[in-house]
């Protein structure tokens, strides 16, 4: 055999069988569950008189309606109500392990996964939502499905698959200091595109992505999808093992060892063949801020809003002219002019304990500035909650002027009562800046914590490494 | 699932590109525990003027007329025609719930993202990626004041243009075209395979046990 990807390696591992029309059955080893996507596939098993194929490969939490305040008055909207109790339900019916709304463990489906040592290098781990590509840092085979496949794995452990093309983007030297996962992220989208990895699976390498922490990492897989990748991946190096060693759900003692020793074999061969290769320079990287209403409409700060008359194919022109009708924003306006009317830190993407230190840093002894109406922090989960209150960094955000909420995903889809107002402007963690995507009509920029940060304490957005 | 049938349609286009999942089905809608009734609400922040809500009786809501498929030429339109990455964002599968609720059988564009390809086809929805000049051609007829119909032959994998008896062939995944042609259930299928499930989980123990056991 010649030289593999890692790509290569995870899905050889799990092929059961390819049949005659060249698809392969995959065995999926890990699914993740939540209250949104679930509810029908369930429904259909029960329908179907079918009952899960393991019940110990999955694990489901609450997170997408759950609120983030006044926890003991339970959920108040009733249609986010029954979605919770439906899940509570179905995985008392089918034997699946929850952690309920009142657990010290429950939190953002993508913060538990690897926190809980859920999410294990090698291993296919699905779940009914796009950004599971987050568990991809751990050099695990990690994708979104539907709600058809979350039926499909429930019932069979299994999906049919093809091969994806692999895209190796290697950031290439060290970032300047004060430059994070976040920002080489969007630097990356915004040079290959949201439909720049379509039909791939993208391996993050280079100097600048080793160096980064596992909650480094996740932030940069957990947005592969926003490039349109089909899952994103990082090689196992010792940081992923010093990170799993310990966690409830990862294995102990002699066996960890064993396992260890495979997950070193998780990277890439050298001379594996890539179909594309991206190469980024990283100390080109600046602090990002989207403009517009996709992920690849993002400039450095210090840049200015662009003009749609500069862009020569019509429908893209078209698309930022609408994108900023919609942004309320002019063509030049410089990005530090643009002032955010409510500020969130949290979600999928940024909400770990190094999100939250990086934040708390730029915020601790500064106050939220005058214009800003609501600042926001949501951890990821409970033991997050827990150890920035250890830290006290809770202090530090409650006596700037921040809200400390409850876990869950909160203002990054406002399926709950955390939402923009229409024609508000947001500094958000968060991974998305679709339309609507906070609330109808709500305007969000995407940054890092450390950007929110600085927004939420000068208000308006400006580079952090200035203050 | 009901078999894919060929069926001569009237094809409505969609002008923009990126179009996501939460605008195909925004997220209060997500809170539904049921896999239809959808329709109403597909695209329902760019279709009305007002704010949407689970349960809403739609009819007498304000339509927003600049919004295409509120365009008297394209109602009961069964085929959407759609610029590139359509479908991207959230894997939400009440997307394509939603399209095929409102009656679309057929979706044109250059490229498509890949979570929504692959629910659309668990749907009885057929997505056809055609090259971005036969696209740019279709929205160029399609605004003409006769709306444009199109014959569907999914066995032939062809698509005619009734007005000018033109043909465009198109590609399909040989599983996925098999599968909407039979309506067959995914998952009776798989299970028919379970023996080669089990012996690759037998030999996967083996190799690594710790993805075979749960917490302590």
């Amino acid at each position: 055999m010649g030289a593999k990807t890692l790509y290569d390696k995870l899905w050889d591992a799990h092929v059961v069988e390819t049949d005659e029309n060249g698809a392969a059955l995959l065995y999926i080893d890990r699914q993740l569950v939540h209250e949104v996507t679930s509810p029908q596939a369930f429904e259909g098993l029960r329908l179907a008189g079918r009952r899960p194929w393991r019940t110990d490969s999955h694990l489901a939490v609450p997170d997408h309606n759950v609120p983030t305040r006044d926890l003991h008055e339970g959920i108040t909207d009733p249609v986010s109500r029954i979605q919770v109790e439906t899940l509570d339900q179905h995985c008392s019916d089918f034997g699946i392990t929850l952690f309920r709304m009142a657990d010290p463990r429950q939190g953002i489906v993508h913060v538990i996964g690897a926190e809980q040592g859920f999410t294990l290098p090698g291993a296919t781990l699905v779940c009914g939502d796009s950004h599971t590509s987050t568990h991809g840092a751990f050099g695990a085979l990690a994708f979104g499905i539907g709600t058809s496949e979350v039926e499909h794995v429930l019932a069979t452990q299994t999906l049919i698959q093809r091969k994806s093309k692999t895209l190796l983007i290697s950031v290439d030297g060290e970032v300047g200091p004060g430059i994070t996962a976040k920002d080489i992220v969007l630097a990356i989208i915004g040079e290959i595109g949201t439909a720049g990895g379509t039909g791939s699976v993208i391996e993050f390498a280079g100097e600048a992505i080793r160096a980064l922490s596992m909650e480094g990492r996740m932030t940069v897989c957990n947005m592969a999808i926003e490039a349109g990748a089909r899952a994103g991946l990082i090689g196992v190096d010792e940081k992923t093992i010093a990170y799993l060693r310990g966690r409830p759900y990862a294995p102990s003692g002699e066996l960890f060892e064993r396992a260890a020793d495979q997950w070193r074999t998780l990277v890439s061969d050298p001379g594996a063949h890539f179909d594309r290769v991206v190469r980024i320079d990283a100390a080109c990287i600046l602090p990002q801020v989207t403009w517009g209403t996709s992920p690849e409409m993002v400039a450095p700060v210090g840049a200015r809003v662009p003009n749609p008359a500069d862009q020569s194919d019509p429908v893209k022109a078209e698309g930022m002219r609408r994108a900023l009708e919609y942004m309320g924003l002019e063509p030049g306006t410089a990005i530090t002019e643009i002032r955010p009317d409510k500020i969130f830190i949290g979600s999928c993407t940024n909400s770990r304990i190094e999100d939250l230190r990086a934040a708390a840093a730029v915020v601790k002894g500064r106050k939220v500035a005058a214009g800003i109406q609501l600042a926001l922090v949501v951890p990821g989960s409970g033991l997050v909650k827990a150890q920035a209150e250890a830290e006290g960094l809770d202090r530090i955000f409650v006596e700037a002027g921040f809200e400390w909420r409850e876990p869950g995903c909160s203002m990054c889809l406002a399926m709950n009562a955390d939402r923009l107002e229409p024609g508000e402007r947001c500094a958000s963690t968060s991974n998305r800046n679709f339309e609507g995507r906070q609330g109808q009509g709500g305007r969000t920029h995407l940054v890092s914590p450390a950007m929110a940060a600085a927004a939420a304490v000068t208000g308006h957005f400006i580079d952090v490494r200035q203050l | 699932m009901e078999p894919f049938k060929n069926f001569t349609g009237l094809l409505a286009p969609l002008d923009r590109a990126n179009v996501d999942t939460d605008a195909i089905i925004p997220k209060q809608f997500l809170k539904s525990i049921a896999r239809t009734g959808f329709g109403p609400y597909l695209f329902d922040e760019l279709r009305y003027l007002d704010h949407g809500e689970p349960g809403m009786d739609c009819s007498h809501r304000p339509l927003n007329p600049e919004f295409v498929l509120n365009d008297p030429r394209y109602q009961n339109a069964d085929i959407l025609l759609a610029r590139e990455n359509f479908g991207c964002g959230s894997s939400r599968e009440h997307a394509p719930w939603a399209l095929a609720d409102y009656g679309f059988r057929v979706i044109l564009a250059p490229s498509f993202a890949d979570i929504f390809f692959n629910n659309c086809f668990k749907n009885g929805l057929l997505p056809i990626v055609l090259a971005a000049d036969v696209i740019d051609d279709l929205f160029g007829q399609a605004y003409g004041p006769e709306a444009l119909r199109l014959r569907v032959d999914l066995p032939a994998q062809q698509l005619t243009l009734v007005s000018r008896g033109e043909r465009i062939a198109f590609e399909v995944d040989p599983g996925h075209k098999d599968r909407l042609l039979k309506g067959l259930d995914d998952i009776g299928v798989t299970l028919s395979r379970a023996d080669a499930i089990r012996a690759y989980e037998a030999r996967r123990g083996v190799e690594a046990p710790w993805l075979f056991f749960s917490a302590s």
